[in-house]
């Protein structure tokens, strides 16, 4: 049954979920129906706090498998024990940053290395995109807020992800730190064709980077559709609201 | 105050002339406590790093309550019970260890376990677990994961293992029941230093008591030493 729905998957999607829930002890944070992601798209979930986000984002990375209902990647069925391959072919940059504490190059290369593969020269690569060639040797604990999140950027970047899932990449974030990652962000999209996954607060940045946007509320979609759509005739009244500021929550 | 004085003159007379005695003494208390602090360290690392990291463990306040209690085990009462397994009587008297080195290494071990294990679980325990979710994200094995929560855990893991260190090479009570304190078999400075202090011999002892220290003090400058090494710059 599996193997039919996949072959039914057009090319390029990478991911589709097909009727997806996650519980935690009895309880649904997670109730997708479908949702499909394009190759090469930069879809963003919009969506208040609670609403399944993160939890989305883990699933979308197999970090966690879903309680109900199957995932396919590249046109194939995620099994339940996922292997190392396919799992490594995303990766997820959380809101809280976490580094390791080392070096920033260290941290940059470190998932180079879990691959073993050649690190410094990709990992002086990253550094410069993101603006940080100068600190490549500084304790990376010791950075700011925004300089801790390039970092992470740089660390996921360097593994040319098929898929990159971004958690709240700016929040708390000041505006030129903010400016400087949403382009980084960009060019990673468009220079390298990687699916990116933006869940964010900040409507405005969903619309500045996205192609698609989608409404997660309560851990089900309301609605998922192009920009342009979504933020000036939204079909569904809760879109409405949301991208108009009204709703409460 | 002129004790004091003595016991540093005895001290770095004993050590300057390479006392053979003393050097037999010390090498016999480095090699029991450093053969407990491997075994220890051996067995409670990865122990303490799995109890730290596990999800779920069955009945896990129970065998915390256990870990922290043989935190405080009284050194005597290890002794005890370590010198009733491997006397005649006991179930282990085959193996004819009593008082032999073998025997306080296998007291300092029991003594030492709990700490490297329990204080690791906290070291490890104290690492964020979005650490470990990132790490995984990242494309980390189960194996991988580990090792990276161990080095960031690496302060508390030297911290576990200098205490235990420290715990079992200044230890006298179970050193002394089952080792006997015989001379040139079983003597280490803390059961030479019990005996100095008996027969009225206060500036040797004192001064067995300086050596001990500097052995202590040389052990964890070479485990900071380490800690450095493995810290920023990898």
């Amino acid at each position: 049954m599996h193997s039919v729905i996949a072959n039914l998957i057009p090319w390029d999607m990478l991911f589709s979920l097909d009727r997806v829930s996650k519980e935690y002890n009895s309880r649904k944070v997670l109730d997708i129906d479908h949702l499909t992601i394009e190759r090469g798209e930069v879809l963003a979930i919009v969506g208040p706090n609670g609403a399944g986000k993160s939890t989305l984002l883990r699933l979308l990375n197999f970090l966690e498998p879903p309680s109900s209902g199957a995932i396919y990647f590249d046109r194939r069925l995620v099994p339940a024990r996922v292997p190392l391959a396919l799992r490594r072919r995303v990766t997820t940059v959380f809101q809280r940053t976490q580094l390791l504490s080392r070096s920033v190059t260290a941290n940059v290369a470190f998932g180079l290395q879990l691959r073993d593969r050649d690190a410094p020269g990709l990992a002086a690569a990253a550094l410069e995109r993101v603006g940080l060639a100068d600190m490549a040797h500084a304790p990376a604990r010791k950075l700011s807020g925004g300089e801790m999140q390039r970092v992470a950027l740089a660390r996921a970047f360097v593994l040319q992800p098929d898929a990159l899932l971004l958690d709240e990449p700016t929040a708390n974030l000041d505006p030129h730190n903010v400016s400087l990652i949403e382009r980084v962000i960009a060019e990673q999209n468009e220079a390298h064709g990687t699916t990116i996954v933006l869940v964010t607060h900040n409507i405005f940045q969903a619309r500045r980077i996205a192609h698609r946007c989608g409404l997660l509320l309560e851990g089900q979609l309301v609605e998922v559709t192009n920009v342009e759509t979504f933020f000036s005739s939204p079909q569904d009244a809760r879109t409405s609201a949301f991208v108009g500021g009204k709703m409460v929550y | 105050m002129q004790t004091i004085l003595d016991s540093l003159r005895e001290a770095i007379k004993l050590l300057a002339t390479f006392d053979p005695e003393l050097l037999e003494i010390i090498g016999r208390s480095l090699q029991v406590t450093l053969a407990a602090l491997l075994i220890s360290t051996v067995i409670g690392l990865p122990f303490g790093a799995a109890l730290g990291m596990a999800r779920r463990v069955p009945a896990r306040a129970g065998v915390m309550a256990t870990l922290y209690t043989g935190m405080a085990l009284p050194p005597v009462v290890v002794g005890l019970f370590v010198y009733l397994l491997l006397s005649r009587a006991g179930p282990l008297s085959m193996l004819d260890w009593l008082f032999t080195p073998a025997a306080m290494i296998s007291a300092q071990v029991i003594i030492a376990l709990p700490l490297v294990t329990g204080l690791t679980v906290a070291a490890v325990g104290g690492v964020d677990t979005d650490l470990r979710l990132q790490v995984r994200a990242l494309g980390a094995t189960g194996w991988q994961t580990a090792l990276v929560v161990m080095a960031e855990a690496r302060v508390g893991v030297l911290v576990a293992v200098a205490a235990a260190f420290g715990a079992i090479i200044s230890e006298v009570g179970a050193v002394m029941l089952v080792g006997g304190n015989i001379a040139g078999k079983t003597r280490v400075l803390t059961t030479a230093i019990v005996l100095e202090t008996r027969k009225g011999e206060f500036a040797l002892a004192l001064a067995l008591g300086m050596v001990l220290l500097l052995l202590a003090f040389i052990a964890n400058g070479l485990l900071i030493r380490f800690g450095r090494d493995i810290g920023m710059e990898r």
